[in-house]
């Protein structure tokens, strides 16, 4: 009656063999990122509510596929669902609010003055011409620092929320995350660099053919297993 | 890296918080129990009792008295303090470091004990608490520290600033107090630099005039490292270092690239290298835990138990084993409580599920809460026999708190552009280190610093992408833009960015303390700690010196330093107070009461029966990080409890 629906135990599974013998790592629950109790009724109330207008989410995805548009490989920023989380981080984080969406209101601003068009209604090339004037920190104009502040703040946002998707850490190549046996550096990128493991040190390090092998010592410490 | 490891902020150079090493919920979950309202609440007691001790997996540990006690409220509707008959051989007050290794060696001899934790259980293992291998976007704010100040994934459940647990601080000083509730408490997520204090380290007032000297050299607990050593696994090698004893070593992960770097340049300004010392499985040590599979994810604790942790290395094991161990948690102890003779009979806490105030009895009560905590828990334990706290005749309890000094430094080396991706993640931290190597008496500052290295190609999470080509100015390349060149410029700088961090000794004053704040309680009523710190030109010139020594490594690695060299006005970089998790020394230990709060053992001078196994009795801190003497001490502090037990002198 005592037991509760804790998971069960260390639920071994095989994952990529390395030296040595199979690495072991347990089961993840795709449903679950280890919140506390407190923390997932602070997911779902941020969750439940709103910030941006649809205007505002609009100019946003404008915002984002022009920092990051598609490559022959990689998807733009919309395409990584970036939009939605800069809605969320604004909800999440609300020091990014008035920022966010002031400078939208000042980007729309300088948009209607010079095209008279909201940002997300000129043509890409206005677009592009309105973004050059604020998207260079040591070349603008003091007059537009305020839209240099905010764009500076917006591409932070596109790029932090691109690249962690599983589309942009594929651009990336970013290549941990997955158990394995690090076993040192990569022959070939040593020579790159011209460097070489020293002897005397590769002598205290582990072999990894012996690592599934229980440690013992001898009584001044040596290692003999 | 000490426990603070992780945070390298959210700036342009942040990668995954734990993946340089740098960086809830489930209480008793027994519920519904009301339905069993009208049986007697002995019964209840007794049925529990037996379920609770019955040896089965740890798992089913969790639930806890309150349950039961619950059903006691209920029937009775009316506020009181919950007492029940049992009375263990120890209570044992916290679960990480200290608690978890008495919870092991006092189960271990056969005696009764209870486990008394602030925060939740906490199963690394168990896939809805796990964070091990999670992926950034699984984090819906991709691993932001919002409500965890070392981000999403960090096992710590806690913080600078807990809600409803609030501390002060006297005007015009500092210290930031960083506090993890859960089972296993801050070991979860720790840095798992696992260092021996040296001769020196226990001595040092008698090689320098300052502090005070330990009341117990090396040796006396060098036994105890060699224990730790093979019970939980640490990799290095050996050095025949002066002060920096060597152990029973697994061996060491080859140096990643930028710590290839890192020796060239250290070697080039006569800085010495070694393998690094962390407590993480790179071999096999029994066929309990796993072995390290190199995700770099230490600080979100280790499903397979290949890294230390307190629950997963110790108190799992003990429960296995059959120990005799009931935990509480969600338990946050207020007093201990004494006699008419002033020893302790047991504790008090408040069970945070319902807010009701719990006695439980015990003939022996071991603090473990964590050097603040615990004297914030004698202090508040007043009686006739103890008016100014318990322990506390010296009026020591409190002081001499001291924390590590911090410094830290970044460059960026051109030669690091336009990496070759491959998998490098390595263990949760560095795979090298630089113990202290100088000699302070030709220095202007008297104790050492070692120093830890950082980078690497680490997992992207919030902050990633920062300002990412403002590293164009040193290659007089356009800064800012949008378009493709954007992603062009974030390959390019991927793992070009190295950092090197600090962490000294500081003298323990007894002017640096924490005490009880006279106006302000916690959402339970207990008076909350207010703390008094400040510096000295000992920490400042030492961090003076950190910042050159950085400066003159980072420059012989080819790097661009980032950032100025802070002068006088930010105390050279030093870190605040607090800031590098390695507070100890609130109830130091010494031979004469007048002087000390606890004896050799670690017992309070003035109850015998109380023990502190935290880093509370630390006298000096050492260049160290805390953790591995911390379990050297409490174990020896364990065997001393059962041998006075047989001997009855408790």
């Amino acid at each position: 009656m005592l037991i509760g629906g804790v998971a069960g135990g260390l639920l071994l599974t095989g994952c990529q063999p390395g030296k040595g013998e199979e690495v072991k790592t347990t089961a993840s629950d795709d449903k679950h990122y280890g919140r506390t109790d407190k923390e997932k009724q602070r997911d779902e109330r941020v969750m439940a509510e709103s910030f941006f207008s649809e205007h505002e989410l609009a100019t946003i995805a404008v915002l984002c596929d022009l920092i990051l548009p598609a490559t022959a490989t990689a998807g733009a920023a919309t395409e990584a669902g970036v939009p939605e989380f800069i809605e969320f981080i604004a909800k999440d984080l609300t020091s990014h609010q008035t920022p966010l969406r002031g400078g939208l209101m000042w980007l729309d601003n300088r948009a209607l003055y010079a095209f008279e068009h909201t940002f997300s209604a000129c043509t890409e090339v206005q677009q592009k011409e309105l973004l050059d004037e604020i998207a260079y920190p040591d070349e603008a104009d003091p007059e537009v620092a305020q839209g240099v502040a905010f764009f500076t703040r917006m591409r932070n946002l596109v790029l932090t929320g691109y690249y962690t998707t599983r589309m942009g850490i594929d651009d990336l190549g970013y290549k941990g995350n997955t158990p394995n046996v690090w076993d040192g550096v990569p022959e070939d990128v040593l020579a790159k660099h011209g460097l070489a493991y020293d002897e005397a040190w590769l002598a205290k390090c582990v072999d990894q053919d012996k690592r599934n092998i229980v440690a013992e010592w001898d009584e001044e410490g040596n290692l003999l297993t | 890296m000490g426990e603070e490891q992780r945070a390298k902020g959210h700036g342009a150079w942040s990668m995954e918080h734990g993946a340089w090493g740098m960086g809830h919920g489930h209480g008793a979950k027994g519920e519904g129990h009301g339905a069993i309202g009208n049986i007697s609440v002995y019964f209840l007691l007794t049925i529990h009792y037996s379920l609770i001790n019955h040896p089965s997996s740890h798992h089913s540990i969790t639930p806890s008295l309150h349950n039961y006690f619950s059903i006691l409220r209920v029937t009775t509707e009316i506020m009181q303090i919950k007492k029940s008959s049992k009375v263990y051989d120890v209570i044992i007050v916290g679960s990480g470091a200290g608690g978890g290794m008495a919870t092991k060696v006092l189960s271990e001899a056969g005696l009764n004990v209870a486990v008394v934790e602030a925060g939740p259980f906490f199963d690394p293992a168990d896939p809805e608490q796990k964070t091990q291998m999670k992926w950034p976007w699984e984090s819906p704010r991709r691993g932001a520290g919002t409500t965890r100040p070392f981000g999403d994934f960090d096992s710590a459940y806690g913080g600078w600033e807990i809600e409803g647990q609030p501390y002060t601080r006297m005007p015009g000083t500092r210290f930031e107090w960083f506090r993890s509730q859960m089972l296993g408490g801050r070991t979860n997520h720790w840095g798992r630099i696992s260092l021996r204090f040296g001769p020196i380290d226990f001595k040092h007032r008698s090689h320098d005039g300052l502090g005070e000297d330990w009341p117990i050299s090396y040796n006396d607990v060098k036994p105890y490292y060699d224990r730790v050593d093979k019970l939980i696994g640490v990799f290095g090698s050996k050095e025949n270092l002066p002060n920096e004893p060597d152990g029973f070593f697994l061996p060491a992960p080859k140096p990643r690239l930028h710590e290839l770097y890192f020796i060239e340049g250290a070697k080039k300004v006569g800085v010495p290298v070694i393998p690094g010392r962390l407590s993480m499985l790179t071999k096999r040590i029994n066929e309990e835990r796993g072995v390290c599979f190199y995700c770099g994810q230490c600080s979100r604790a280790c499903s397979v138990y290949a890294d230390f942790s307190s629950g997963t290395c110790l108190i799992f094991p003990a429960q296995k084993a059959g120990g005799q161990i009931d935990l509480f948690v969600n338990a946050m102890v207020r007093e201990v409580l004494t006699d008419h003779e002033g020893k302790a009979t047991g504790v008090s806490y408040i069970n945070k599920e319902d807010r009701q105030e719990y006695q439980l009895n015990g003939k022996i009560v071991v603090l473990a809460a964590s050097a603040c905590s615990s004297a914030r828990i004698l202090l508040n334990s007043k009686s006739k026999q103890h008016p100014a706290g318990l322990g506390n005749s010296s009026g020591l309890v409190g002081k001499y708190l001291h924390d590590s000094t911090g410094a830290s430094r970044a460059a960026f080396i051109p030669a690091l552009m336009n990496r070759e991706t491959y998998n490098e993640d390595g263990v949760g931290g560095m795979h090298i280190y630089t113990p202290w190597w100088l000699d302070n008496k030709k220095l202007d500052f008297p104790r050492g610093y070692h120093l830890e290295m950082w980078g690497g190609m680490g997992m992207p999470s919030y902050g990633f992408g920062f300002n990412p080509n403002d590293l164009n100015k040193y290659l007089g390349e356009r800064i800012g833009g949008y378009g493709d060149q954007l992603r062009k410029d974030v390959k390019k700088f991927y793992g070009s960015v190295v950092g090197i961090s600090g962490r000294g000794e500081c003298i323990a004053r007894e002017d640096n303390y924490c005490e009880i704040d006279p106006n302000v309680v916690d959402e339970f009523g207990v008076p909350v700690l207010r703390f008094n710190y400040t510096w000295t030109d000992h920490e400042r010139y030492q961090a003076r010196h950190m910042h050159n020594t950085f400066e003159e490594i980072l420059d012989a690695m080819g790097g661009k330093i980032l950032g100025d060299k802070p002068g006088q006005d930010q105390d050279y970089g030093l870190a605040l107070p607090g800031q590098i998790i390695h507070e100890v020394g609130t109830t130091r230990m010494g031979n004469d009461p007048k002087k000390s709060v606890t004896n050799s053992f670690e017992q309070l001078h003035d109850a015998n029966n109380v023990f502190v196994v935290d880093g509370g009795p630390f006298v000096s801190q050492a260049d160290k990080n805390p953790t591995w003497t911390i379990l050297a001490l409490a174990w020896r502090t364990s065997d001393y409890i059962v041998e006075q037990i047989k001997k009855r002198n408790i």
